[in-house]
């Protein structure tokens, strides 16, 4: 427990210390809401509806996936994972101590934005408090697991980027921030399934917000948890102490195995 | 302690290790010998429990590194060769970090020792590379382990840490700490190590104290002569073993095979041209003699 405690504390600090991660953790999210709350508010008035959950997604999007993988390919290229190996620290305290910690700065955000756009934008806020907990629990969870499968798959920096942006750059415009779900074409509202922020804008906006979803919440708010549980299971699995092992336990294509979740919620709540 | 049998590791069909035996006593300093590619660091991995060999057996304080790593992890101190270190991590908690999973109280006094209690809360990419290499140093040691793998240790650093180093070393060594030591700097080997191994090219060429292997070697000690009326230097003058002769700084050099009957001659001659000795240096062959020797010929003993 002092050993959790002690690298719980330092990766916490990591995330406000490291420039980068302050920026991804706080900044970025932070500058964002601000911009769409003065903005997009006054351009789209119906935005302010949607503007508690939308950017919790999107502080949510920013944190885990442009956050996570990266320090983790990183410390694997630069030898730390032999060195935690070499002193006895579980590859699932590598893997799930960044993640805690990162769920705490997003906490941190989320009451940020819960607490100041009723004040700033006249933004509603939820009706149902503890779904709306749950739901961000649900996607914090689903988007930690697959940024930190990201960051075992990846071989270098440069695919991490790519990696994360596939699934940041649709989420944005397919997610159900900017453009409602209801609005997309029936095909670019089945690849939206796949992504996580479609599901938790559902699940908001059907549990927490008194609006109606556009497909079971439930379902929603079950995806994500599922994909979130698989991905760290599966993260676990192909996790690699170094570049240069040439036993892995699995291919790294396995970790599409992530979306299997999602696959199965577009057959079942179609 | 330690004991390495018909080990061998391969990476696809580059073989990296070829079948090599040695033991190491506790609280013995074994160096760890030889040029880049030779396998000393596959050698080291498979010790640490960081890679799984191909064939033979390794023992580490009596544990099998592949099946028993949890158990070894606490037995043994890495300081890597890189530094391996988040970037971010001050010494402070890097110390409390490591010591509580090694369940041991954190122990501020090594950073004390090594200089680094006023940077305790800097990040480690603001330390210099020898305040770098004496956190992890202070990491491996930390938990009183009982064999302590050190990857040039002494790299890029300067004289006075290099010393303090060494004496940290060689407590550790006195308190039963069995220390395996891969370093490039022949005369830290020499002067720390009990004994020496010797690879090249996948194989363990030689075994021994250092003076067992400069023993083994062509022998030529260095004989430095400097003279007052330099009676020594007309070129036609020879002197019995001697090899090789040049002339450097005032400084006549032979090569001998035999000092005795080398410097004996000397001696002789200078007095008969009522010439006056200055100053006399013999140097045995160092290790690094011996090593450029063997990695150079190759020689596979």
């Amino acid at each position: 427990m002092n050993a959790f405690i002690h690298h719980f504390t330092f990766e916490f600090r990591t995330g406000i210390r490291n420039k980068q991660l302050l920026l991804m953790n706080y900044l970025f999210p932070m500058g964002f809401y601000l911009m769409m709350g003065f903005i997009m508010a006054e351009i789209n008035p119906p935005f302010r509806e949607v503007i508690i959950p939308a950017m919790v997604v999107f502080t949510i999007l920013a944190a885990t996936l442009l956050g996570i993988p990266d320090p983790l390919v990183n410390a694997r290229e630069n030898g730390v994972f032999r060195s935690y190996k070499i002193n006895g620290i579980p590859s699932i305290s590598i893997l799930v101590i960044p993640a805690l910690t990162t769920i705490l700065h997003l906490v941190i955000m989320t009451v940020i934005i819960t607490v100041t756009a009723p004040l700033l934008f006249h933004a509603p806020s939820p009706v149902n408090w503890l779904n709306y907990g749950l739901i961000f629990v649900s996607m914090a969870i689903a988007c930690a697991g697959l940024s930190v499968l990201i960051g075992v798959v990846s071989p270098s920096s440069r695919m991490t980027v790519l990696w994360s942006q596939l699934i940041f750059v649709p989420s944005m415009l397919l997610g159900g921030m900017m453009v409602p779900y209801s609005m997309l074409p029936d095909v670019a509202g089945k690849f939206a399934q796949l992504l996580p922020a479609t599901q938790a804008m559902n699940a908001f906006n059907g549990l927490a917000m008194g609006k109606d979803a556009a497909f079971s919440p439930w379902g929603s708010v079950s995806m994500l948890l599922a994909s979130g549980i698989l991905a760290f299971g599966l993260a676990v699995y192909l996790f690699s102490w170094d570049s240069r092992n040439t036993i892995r336990r699995g291919h790294p294509l396995l970790a599409l195995l992530v979306l299997l979740p999602y696959i199965i919620g577009i057959f079942l709540l179609a | 302690m330690l004991e390495v049998k018909d080990f061998r590791k391969t990476y696809g069909s580059y073989v990296a290790v070829d079948g090599i035996s040695f033991d190491v006593k506790q609280g013995e300093i074994f160096g760890l010998l030889g040029p880049n590619g030779a396998g000393k660091t596959s050698t080291l991995e498979c010790l640490e429990g960081l890679r799984i060999p191909n064939g033979g057996s390794l023992r580490v304080a009596g544990i099998d590194p592949v099946s028993e790593s949890r158990k070894l992890r606490d037995l043994i101190g890495v300081q890597l060769q890189s530094a391996g270190l988040p970037e971010s991590i001050t010494p402070d908690e890097a110390m409390k970090f490591f010591c509580a999973y090694h369940n041991v109280a954190p122990r501020i006094d090594l950073l004390e020792r090594l200089g680094l209690l006023e940077k305790k809360n800097t990040q480690f990419y603001e330390l210099s590379a020898g305040q770098q290499r004496r956190l992890v140093l202070a990491l491996a040691v930390a938990h009183n382990p009982q064999v302590l793998f050190l990857d040039e240790p002494t790299a890029g650093l300067d004289v006075a840490t290099r010393v303090e180093l060494h004496s940290m070393m060689r407590e550790q060594q006195t308190a039963g700490t069995t220390i395996i030591l891969a370093t490039h700097d022949m005369a830290e080997a020499e002067q720390m190590s009990d004994r020496v191994a010797i690879l090249l090219k996948s194989k363990l060429v030689n075994i021994g104290t250092p003076m067992e292997i400069t023993a083994t070697g062509a022998g030529l000690t260095k004989i430095s002569v400097r003279t007052q009326t330099s009676s020594l230097s007309a070129a036609e003058i020879t002197f019995p073993a001697v090899n090789q002769y040049k002339l450097k700084d005032e400084y006549n050099i032979y090569f001998s095979t035999d000092i005795g009957e080398t410097v004996s001659a000397i001696i002789t001659h200078i007095d008969a041209k009522g010439d006056t000795l200055i100053d006399l240096r013999v140097e045995r062959p160092s290790l690094e003699d011996r090593f450029l020797e063997i990695t150079s010929s190759g020689i596979a003993q």
